[in-house]
């Protein structure tokens, strides 16, 4: 290995590659190679893009070489396997999309590739992103990259996973009810979910298309900062996404908090909660005070419904977003007689456990007889909800809080219980439902060295105000993440 | 837990799951439907917390995003390319996907 080069931030990494001391080539080489490593023991790739990154990294050193490069050319990422990409093998990590090669970029993928970023791979995640632990994928968990027992979070469980194992610079992932924040607290990096609308969702496999959305991975705020600003803004091939401008998000990175005020939910440091948690989010609070911030204390009154609201809303929209999987005109094509038993049976064989528990959870709220009494009242809980927020918005600017009530749990502690599984996203879920952006930035470690996350949760479109909070509190805590003995 | 829920009051029948595999055109194995009402019941169970909300004269939220609908010329953008669209077909014939025969 030698120069391991996978191991710089992207800032860093950008301003090396610019004054020509190192080429992509060089760095794709490194991530590579550690992929190589790693790989057998972590899994965090469903596919690995040798060849296509190696001719990506050779294009972005030419472009390099002309000068006046973009900040992510040459960049190595990982890339959630829920991204359409032209040409590589795209599985939402299910057997029914085994074999779906898209023959179109997603919006984003189609931004970052003209930027010059290079796409080390496919990123593992809980089969169409459900679940809190990428143990639901067709091609087996990752696991997490300080304990090999332990597992990554999820969905988004590959890529948070091979950023902290340094496999990649940066990585995409999706965000339906935790699934960046949570697998990047787990695994001790940075993961931003934006707010919804704020990044296209062309071509990103759709879940339950009023809570997702797509967000970076990475090794410092500025880092996920960076990505979300090449990945964010107007597309015309995605109605819902805003036409806002879209703010150099480097720039609100001034390492100044004075006069923040910080909104602490009293509903989010609960009974039964990990001591060590809440311990180590207060102290990063205390921090922050000392910098010139101010706590107040707020109440997010209905945040004990928000798991029950969305488990109606999430499961009813992936059952309709799912129909269209029926063996027809992609994926995997189960052999029948008939029409109907093609549709059954595909769906049947290439769903997994879990997505056939969700789209029958989400086709019974949504049938006759029971759409009032389950998916009406989850969407007008969903409104309280979004008050709280808006309510506790109107005396702080930011709200911090602990991303789980737990640090990473063991792989299979929580596959037989779906819903203690669920019950991980307990922290997480509301930001989905109220369309705010949310983020989890690495605050310190239990005793076992599994990493904790500090959530910093803005109004809608305050990207920018999170950013801050959470860059300030990195640059200044003095913690830093020890490397993951793999 | 997986007894306990079991023993716990059924939040839908046998019955009704088969009906909803079949809304949802999902074969299951006599295996799954059980496990289904039972983790389906689960949740129904752990959902009816919602009703402890008085929420007759509060509004549903469909969408979270800014409102209105952006509209656009009625123009085509993207180029044909039934070829490339057909690459990944189970069957296809010509430039069809195949299917099972649907009328008898």
């Amino acid at each position: 290995m030698g120069s391991d080069l996978n191991r710089l931030t992207i800032t860093e990494a950008r301003d090396r590659l610019r004054r020509r001391e190192i080429t992509s080539r060089e760095l794709t080489r490194d991530c590579l190679e550690r992929i190589a490593a790693v790989e057998p023991r972590l899994n965090a790739f469903i596919t690995v893009c040798e060849d296509e990154a190696m001719a990506q990294a050779e294009e972005a050193d030419r472009r390099l070489g002309q000068g006046d490069a973009p900040n992510l050319c040459g960049i190595p990422l990982g890339i959630k396997d829920i991204y359409c990409t032209r040409g590589v093998r795209t599985t939402c990590a299910s057997r029914i999309l085994g074999n779906f090669t898209p023959p179109f970029d997603a919006t984003v993928i189609e931004k970052l590739r003209a930027e010059g970023a290079v796409f080390v791979g496919k990123a593992n995640l809980d089969e169409f992103a459900m679940g809190s632990s990428t143990e639901n994928s067709a091609f087996g968990p990752t696991r997490n990259p300080y304990d090999l027992e332990r597992v990554a979070g999820g969905s988004s469980g590959g890529s948070a996973a091979a950023v902290a194992a340094d496999e990649c610079l940066a990585a995409l992932g999706t965000d339906t009810g935790g699934s960046i924040r949570l697998p990047a607290s787990f695994c001790g990096v940075v993961g931003i979910k934006p707010t919804y609308s704020r990044v296209s969702r062309y071509g990103v496999i759709a879940y339950a298309s009023t809570l997702d959305q797509v967000g970076p991975f990475a090794r410092t705020v500025r880092d996920a900062a960076m990505v979300l600003r090449a990945a964010a803004g107007a597309d015309p091939r995605d109605s819902t996404c805003s036409a806002r401008p879209v703010p150099d998000y480097e720039r609100a990175l001034t390492g100044e908090v004075r006069g923040m005020r910080i909104g602490v939910p009293t509903e989010y440091f609960v009974e039964g909660m990990d001591a060590t948690v809440e311990r180590t989010v207060r102290d990063a609070l205390k921090k922050l005070e000392a910098m010139g911030a101010r706590t107040v204390e707020i109440s997010l009154p209905h945040t004990g419904y928000a798991v029950a609201a969305y488990y109606l809303i999430a499961t009813a929209e992936a059952s309709a977003n799912l129909a269209r999987y029926d063996g027809v005109r992609y994926g995997m094509r189960a052999s029948a007689d008939n029409n109907i038993e093609l549709y059954n049976r595909t769906r049947a064989q290439g769903f997994g456990a879990e997505v056939k528990r969700r789209i029958m959870l989400g086709t019974f709220a949504l049938s006759a007889g029971y759409y009032d009494a389950y998916y009406l009242k989850g969407q007008k809980v969903r409104t309280l909800i979004r008050r709280d927020f808006e309510r506790a918005f109107e005396s702080c600017d930011v709200v911090a809080a602990p991303v789980t009530p737990t640090t990473a749990f063991r792989l299979g502690e929580k596959t037989d219980d779906p819903l203690q599984m669920y019950l991980s996203d307990i922290f997480t879920i509301s930001v989905n439902l109220a369309g705010l952006p949310g983020m989890s930035v690495p605050c310190g470690a239990d005793g076992r060295g599994m990493p904790i996350g500090l959530q910093l949760i803005g109004p809608p479109f305050a990207e920018e105000a999170i950013l801050r909070a959470g860059d300030a509190w990195e640059r200044s805590s003095g913690f830093a993440r020890p490397a993951p003995q793999l | 837990m997986l007894e306990s829920s079991a023993m716990a009051q059924e939040k839908i029948s046998l019955e009704q799951v088969r009906h909803v595999a079949r809304l949802a055109r999902l074969e299951l194995t006599p295996e799954e439907e059980r496990r289904l009402q039972i983790d389906m019941s689960e949740m129904l169970g752990y959902v009816d917390k919602l009703n402890e909300l008085e929420t007759d004269m509060v509004e549903p939220t469909a969408q979270v995003g800014e409102s209105g609908t952006p509209v656009r010329e009625d123009v085509v953008t993207n180029r044909p390319a039934a070829e490339a669209m057909l690459t990944n077909a189970p069957a296809r014939e010509g430039f069809f996907f195949k299917v099972p025969k649907i009328i008898e």
